[in-house]
């Protein structure tokens, strides 16, 4: 299947919906500690420090979710047949944004454009399906996104775009420009 | 052809994981195909203590480092000859060979030849980003020959490898092609590859964010294969010499027995040649 042509979500199993969920934040939480031990390599700090936040933060959810589904016989699902929209779980954070000098501020609209993915993902959901207890849970799912774009916006406020040349290195790797 | 180990819990991507932390670029291809790697063997239920991944020499070279599964970071283009050795003396192990394009198409081009035509039962895996990016941006075997640089001004006017083909000419019972950034899909190819008998041949188009910045633009252009695999390397071949490289998905799967080391395996036949040799 071709990136461009992924099938939207649409659920009628409750144990897949709560998978596919857990599956959200787990990977979530995981590329957000990747990307903390790549700018830690590489010596961005303070962006390594708020990618490390993010994993904890999305931790928590996973957590919670498990904690809802405990009892819940959950279905083993292979990688590849998780029903995303895109080439992955809707909060996972594509590598190729991510820049060495990258600051709070671009990683911040980073992990805005992964919360508001995941709120229309829900709301997809929630809109399709004819199982009113997997409306109930995807519309309980899309609220708690729509809360965690609100806080990452709030969060945005507090670090503007930083200046032209941000990208700027005195020791480029590239030596052929 | 790897199979599942009945005696221990079912293990996750993170198993396969070392403590390791990458040094590859923010933004590297190979921090996907890492992913790929771990989902696939979980997926497989093979044990990190089953798997053994050998390397050669580059950036994608590092990656047996990042797992925790026995590893061989060997010398430049010689990660296959080090691979069908380990598999000949343990072919019990899942061996899974990685590197880049450099390092599989140009320093060790004649191992990958007689790699593909001994169809020993392996998985290689090529991260192909079509230039050398350790040393700093030199063309590889794959660069496009239009590719302007300060180090091949107007381009290398050389006409670009095609490892696929190449590695279907040369007898690789499995041939596919991935994309980093679908790391699923990746994971579903080589989770395939290590589970088909014989030599599996993965090339997967990794984008080198440093030294590439116009890759970024491949996730645009890779589009699924218009038809799937075939099993009739006539038919692969001729689908893939007139792709345009961005074609995916397993190609060719072909039905060549794998080679079996047959010589030594009965330790009696094995102390009477040694004893030939014995002064």
């Amino acid at each position: 299947m071709s990136l461009k042509d992924k099938i939207p979500a649409e659920m009628e199993d409750l144990p897949a919906m709560i998978a596919h969920a857990l599956a959200i934040e787990e990977e979530a939480g995981e590329r957000y500690a990747d990307l903390a031990d790549q700018m830690s390599v590489h010596n961005n700090d303070e962006v390594a420090d708020f990618f490390r936040t993010m994993a904890r933060v999305e931790k928590i959810h996973a957590d919670k979710i498990r904690d809802q589904a405990r009892g819940i016989a959950l279905p083993e699902i292979a990688p590849w047949d998780y029903r995303w929209r895109d080439a992955e779980s809707p909060e996972s954070t594509l590598l190729e944004e991510i820049h060495y000098k990258m600051t709070v501020h671009h990683a911040l609209k980073l992990a805005l454009v992964n919360e508001q993915r995941a709120e229309a993902y829900f709301a997809d959901i929630a809109s399709k399906t004819a199982n009113a207890e997997i409306r109930a849970m995807a519309e309980e799912l899309a609220e708690d996104e729509r809360a965690h774009v609100k806080l990452v916006e709030d969060w945005l406020a507090k670090h503007p775009e930083p200046a032209t040349g941000w990208d700027e290195d005195d020791d480029p790797p590239v030596h052929q420009d | 052809m790897t199979s599942a180990s009945t005696s221990s819990p079912a293990p996750r991507p993170a198993d396969f994981k070392s403590d390791i932390k990458p040094v590859w670029c923010p933004g590297c291809g190979d921090y996907h195909v890492l992913l790929s790697f771990t989902k696939a063997m979980a997926h497989l239920g093979v044990q990190p203590h089953e798997v053994a991944v050998i390397s050669g020499i580059g950036c994608s070279s590092r990656i047996p480092a990042y797992t925790n599964c026995y590893g061989f970071h060997s010398i430049h283009g010689r990660a296959l000859a080090v691979a069908t050795g380990l598999k000949v003396a343990r072919p019990d192990l899942t061996v899974i060979c990685a590197g880049g394009d450099g390092d599989g198409f140009s320093i060790g081009g004649n191992h990958f030849l007689h790699a593909c035509r001994r169809n020993i039962d392996l998985t290689y895996i090529v991260m192909d980003n079509e230039v050398y990016g350790m040393t700093k941006g030199q063309p590889s075997p794959t660069t496009d020959p239009n590719w302007d640089s300060a180090l091949t001004p107007g381009g290398t006017g050389v006409s670009p490898f095609h490892p696929l083909v190449i590695a279907l000419a040369s007898g690789a019972n499995f041939v596919a092609r991935c994309f980093s950034g679908d790391p699923n899909t990746t994971a579903k190819v080589i989770a395939e590859a290590a589970r088909h008998p014989g030599f599996s041949f993965v090339q997967i188009l990794s984008p080198c964010a440093t030294f590439r910045p116009d890759q970024k633009e491949w996730r645009n252009m890779v589009r699924d294969a218009p038809v799937g695999g075939t099993d009739d390397p006539a038919r692969a071949a001729r689908r893939i010499m007139t792709d345009d490289g961005f074609n995916l998905g397993i190609l060719y799967r072909g039905s060549r027995k794998s080679y079996r080391f047959s010589v030594g395996e009965n330790k009696d036949e094995l102390a009477a040649i040694e004893g030939k040799f014995t002064l």
